[in-house]
């Protein structure tokens, strides 16, 4: 139910309010106080309103836990689960250990086939416990999607546009001249992500650097979860995972640099700020 | 009694109130009429669109701050599409074909750059997000990597991460050969000689990437097509397994 449609007892409301804004409540909780206080009090002098489902509910129903935190969707009690109709399922009782959610039992108002109607009834669905499959989370501490993160990936999303198109208009992709299998430029340098790789080459067989290490890089980063069973998050609980990670970045950082901008003709070491660069993206 | 014409907001409320409006969007659209700040109809924004509903309704407070995610996993995404919708732009001139010396390729190249409405500047987009994305999607794996989010049970969503890495890579290097100029021929052929030395299987390797024993024509049709279909192809099938994972492993990690 849409929370507007409460009626609320006017009076309790701008007391509560006045209140809380003195305590130097926010604005807004202050109104959610104000406005719980102010719903409580009409109801205590008018009666609650509309059908009182706690109080209805058959002998043996264990409220369900309200919504799995997908928050208003829809309002009034969770329909009960129709466990068989009657007696003629299964006997009747829940089998298996220990449920924490009873289904209502029967009522006994099985509903009569209309005159000169054949006698028909459904059965909605039959779960077993166990087929149900659980999701057990605690609420914690949540905030709705729309608008707090919507609109923090939406300014994202507007500052790398507006950088990349930016960009893009001052700084031209290159293009150099056709393609000439017979003239090999000096250096030739593979794109900028595989030159920690093209340095590895200067030091190990091309077996080594080119198929085994990337190879082995690759691998091991997948099996990384499967290695390291600490269950800590706090880095200072995993040392030694950090410490390695790190370690491989900056190596692979390292090299990358080295390759892109250190490297010149020949593949030989330049000082880039008395040689020159010899990079292009 | 003169009749007033409406004022544009009361036009745009009548509109709003048409069968036709209603029925484009959805309750909880921020665009139909009657849209409440309430958490009923933040809810429902999220629920009832298509986009949005990647997300869960409601997310980790902690998950907002900036400097746990640095949103890198989501700027990936975001440069896919860009990638996506301005390559869809360049092939609308673009052929892959450099057979009997005329260079089709590299001539279209010199047409996008020079006489194609907006050419150039989409052609610049393209790399330049092509390079940020391999950037964003290495960060992205130091981010998950430091906050400890590949632990259970998001084990398997990591591999699934490792796999994109490799994918991103794989695109960006394949649409590297595609300008056919110097610069791209020979960084392919630095990268593929090392497909040379794979063991046992060297020859074929190599063949197999580039159609034949040197970069040439038949490589360029190769990576074209790994370029523009077969590569995205798997990537959003990864993709998505990605996201749905994210959502089914309890959302985002932590908090530290």
């Amino acid at each position: 139910m849409p929370r507007d449609e409460s009626e609320i007892d006017k009076e309790t409301f701008d007391r509560v309010l006045a209140e809380e804004l003195g305590k130097g409540t926010s604005q807004r909780v202050a109104e959610g106080r104000a406005r719980s206080a102010a719903i409580k009090a009409f109801r205590a002098a008018h009666g609650e309103p509309g059908p009182k489902p706690p109080k209805a509910r058959p002998e043996g129903a264990v409220p369900a836990a309200g919504g799995n935190g997908a928050g208003g969707n829809g309002a009034g009690a969770p329909a009960p689960v129709p466990v068989g109709v009657g007696a003629s399922v299964g006997g009747g009782t829940p089998t298996g250990p220990a449920p924490t959610l009873l289904a209502p039992g029967p009522t006994g108002r099985v509903p009569a086939p209309k005159a000169g109607q054949a006698d028909k009834h459904r059965l909605l669905a039959l779960v077993a416990p166990e087929g149900v499959q659980r999701v057990e989370r605690e609420q914690g501490d949540r905030v709705n999607t729309f608008p707090h993160l919507m609109v923090q990936e939406f300014v994202a999303l507007l500052v790398v546009s507006a950088g990349l198109v930016i960009f893009s208009i001052f700084v031209n992709a290159p293009l150099r001249e056709l393609a000439n299998p017979n003239l090999t430029p000096n250096p030739s340098k593979a794109p900028w992500y595989f030159l920690a790789l093209q340095e590895l080459l200067r030091y190990f067989h091309p077996t080594v650097a080119g198929v085994m290490i990337p190879t082995f890089i690759l691998v091991g980063l997948a099996l990384v979860p499967y290695v390291d069973r600490n269950p800590a998050t706090k880095p200072g609980d995993r040392k030694l995972a950090i410490t390695l990670f790190t370690m491989l970045f900056m190596f692979g950082a390292v090299l990358t640099i080295i390759g892109c901008f250190f490297r010149g003709p020949g593949f030989n070491w330049v000082w880039p700020w008395s040689q020159g660069l010899f990079f292009e993206l | 009694m003169k009749l007033k014409p409406p004022s544009p907001m009361e036009l745009l409320d009548r509109v709003r109130d048409t069968e036709v409006w209603k029925s484009v969007f959805r309750p909880g659209s921020i665009f139909r009429k009657g849209y409440k700040d309430t958490s009923r109809d933040r809810s429902l924004a999220m629920m009832n669109n298509v986009l949005f509903h990647l997300h869960p309704v409601k997310v980790k407070r902690h998950g907002l701050k900036l400097t746990y995610t640095f949103c890198l996993g989501g700027i990936s995404f975001f440069l896919f599409i860009i990638l996506t919708i301005t390559g869809i732009f360049l092939m609308f001139f673009y052929r892959p074909a450099a057979d009997l010396g005329g260079a089709t390729a590299y001539a279209d190249m010199q047409r996008i750059s020079t006489t194609v409405f907006f050419g150039d500047l989409v052609r610049n987009i393209h790399r330049w997000g092509a390079h940020l994305m391999v950037l964003s999607v290495t960060l992205h794996m130091g981010r998950v990597f430091y906050t400890g989010a590949y632990k259970p049970p998001r084990e398997f969503n990591w591999v699934v991460g490792v796999l994109l890495l490799f994918l991103t890579l794989g695109l960006s290097f394949t649409g590297y050969l595609l300008p056919w100029d110097q610069l791209s021929i020979w960084a392919v052929t630095v990268g593929t000689s090392l497909g040379g030395y794979v063991p046992l299987i060297a020859k074929q390797t190599q063949f197999l990437l580039l159609g034949g024993v040197n970069v040439g024509p038949n490589t360029l049709l190769r990576w074209y097509v790994l370029h523009v279909l077969a590569l995205p192809f798997v990537l959003v099938i990864f993709l998505a397994v990605h996201f749905w994972r994210i959502r089914k492993d309890g959302g985002i990690s932590g908090p530290l």
